[in-house]
């Protein structure tokens, strides 16, 4: 077969298949609002995370080690050990608080000042103030740092000050791989929905199905407007998804600017952007598609002409 | 053309429909398969189209023993054969040039040859002028005449009936057997089952006459 005639059978197939679907408007529309609400859940949860991210992207300067040397470290000392960490790669900067000065400034802020006065000793260690570089500031290499400067010689303690930045990193973290797995369950749900109604398409046009064979129509010649049909429902589905996902971010984007606004951040509410959105009806059709070809596949090859 | 040696055929069900069949038919014949329902002509008519397959016995179609083709080979075997049916079974939601259309669709041939076949095609059947109408609005006679434009348009060599006349009237039966018989003078070689004895009188042509399952007689020998 040529190419120009099998190109312009697979053109009519497409436009065909879409004649067919706009001869059942109802039963269609209501098949791509089903698929559009499956694949616009983890869609908001995608774009809700993603924002999430952005918003937690300023608080990583936040992070900071506080390192705490054994009480018979000298000031000297203190001072080495602080030249050394400093020399690391993923060190931005390290500040050196010294008992006297740490005890100065407890005093002054706690409000136990008398109460220190009894004491015979200075009760704290000197201190270093390590602040990782922004590369570093994840929660990995956060606890790599940590776990580095635990094994110098004279550090008694490490504390991560900022460890409830860290746990919220992690709980993204994980959410995202929540959005992925109800991203695929939600994705097989599709292709399952969609498969279905091709099913069921086919068992409306068995007729006209063994007629084909009859006349010689190959299982892929009569498989081909069911494909097409799944790829239009994957399609619908994805450009309504998206729809719903445009108008829940118009509905929150305005509440969101406020708040942010009281917190002092000029954070704004970001869409899925062209690039998400092309993948997500590319994804959609293909699941369509996917879905088209295994329903098709299986009820094609069993019905036969008698 | 056709070619077959000791068939039998049984269903599933246990039916013994063809109890070792031999007959031959040339290149060029017009042939009518005769007998009471059930005595074996729709089996014969399955078999040809590989719409079913012998249980036992050797059916050999154009030089092709049938038994040899694989699945994946019947829908480019088929594109050799036309069928007629009994009910048309047209395609009532598609207008009659597509239903024309359909097997030169089926293989690939380009739009614009397609157009002017099937309309040589409904010529021939003395359709021409009803491409757009759907089956339903033509009359029953106009149906199959449909049907058999359908069956000729990819101008396949061999084209098999089954009981095209049984839904027509005498008149209109004699009208598509005439048609049948015009396709055969151009070298088209034809089979047909009927059961309409008084039809086939009307004709000179090979009758093949089916009782029980085998071949109860032939004429001319």
């Amino acid at each position: 077969m040529k190419i120009g005639v099998y190109v312009d059978r697979h053109a009519q197939t497409l436009v065909g298949s879409l004649g067919r679907i706009a001869e059942a408007p109802v039963a269609f529309l209501m098949t791509m609002t089903v698929i559009g609400i499956a694949v616009a859940l983890p869609l908001c949860l995608f774009v809700f995370l993603q924002n999430a991210r952005q918003a937690m992207a300023g608080w990583n300067d936040a992070f900071e080690l506080s390192v705490y040397l054994s009480k018979s470290t000298t000031p000297r000392r203190t001072n080495e050990i602080a030249a050394q960490i400093r020399a690391r790669d993923d060190v931005a900067s390290v500040r050196v608080i010294l008992a006297p000065e740490a005890l100065a400034e407890f005093r002054r802020y706690s409000g136990f000042g008398d109460a220190l006065e009894a004491l015979q000793e200075n009760p704290l260690p000197n201190t270093l103030v390590v602040t990782p570089t922004s590369a570093a500031s994840t929660a990995a290499g956060t606890a790599a740092l940590r776990q580095a400067l635990r094994a110098v010689p004279d550090v008694d303690q490490v504390q991560l000050d900022t460890q409830w930045v860290q746990r919220l990193i992690a709980i993204v973290d994980l959410l995202r791989r929540v959005v992925w797995l109800a991203a695929g369950l939600l994705g097989l749900g599709v292709a399952l929905i969609i498969g279905n109604t091709v099913r069921l398409d086919i068992q409306n046009r068995r007729a006209e199905i063994e007629v084909m064979k009859l006349v010689g129509a190959s299982d892929g010649f009569a498989r081909r407007p069911f494909l097409y049909a799944g790829w239009w429902y994957g399609f619908g589905g994805g450009v309504l998804a998206l729809l719903l996902v445009a108008i829940a971010i118009a509905w929150v984007s305005g509440p969101v600017s406020r708040l942010a606004q009281l917190y002092g951040s000029r954070f704004s509410l970001s869409g899925i952007g062209f690039e998400a959105g092309a993948m997500v009806l590319l994804g959609s059709s293909l699941l369509g598609w996917l879905g088209a070809w295994i329903a098709a596949t299986q009820h094609i090859r069993a019905i036969n002409p008698s | 053309m056709i070619h077959f040696d000791q068939v039998y055929k049984r269903y599933p069900n246990g039916r013994e429909a063809l109890a070792g069949v031999s007959f031959r038919i040339a290149r060029g014949d017009l042939t009518f398969l005769t007998g009471h329902s059930g005595a074996g002509k729709s089996s014969i008519l399955k078999l040809i189209a590989l719409i079913e397959r012998p249980t036992r016995g050797r059916v050999t179609i154009a030089d092709r023993v049938t038994a040899t083709i694989k699945p994946r080979a019947i829908p480019l075997f088929r594109r050799e054969i036309g069928v007629v049916f009994q009910d048309n079974k047209l395609l009532v939601d598609r207008p009659v040039a597509d239903n024309v259309a359909l097997p030169l669709i089926i293989a690939g041939v380009p739009r614009k040859e397609i157009d002017k076949r099937v309309r040589a095609a409904l010529d021939q059947v003395g359709l021409l002028g009803k491409e757009r109408n759907r089956p339903t609005e033509l009359s029953a006679g106009e149906q199959q005449r449909v049907g058999i434009a359908r069956a000729v348009v990819a101008k396949p060599p061999l084209l098999i009936a089954d009981e095209p006349t049984g839904n027509l009237d005498p008149d209109l039966a004699v009208e598509i057997m005439r048609l049948f018989k015009r396709f055969n003078d151009v070298g088209v070689t034809i089979v047909i089952a009927t059961h309409d004895v008084h039809l086939v009188d009307r004709f000179d042509a090979r009758r093949i006459v089916l009782g029980d399952g085998r071949v109860a007689a032939e004429t001319p020998q």
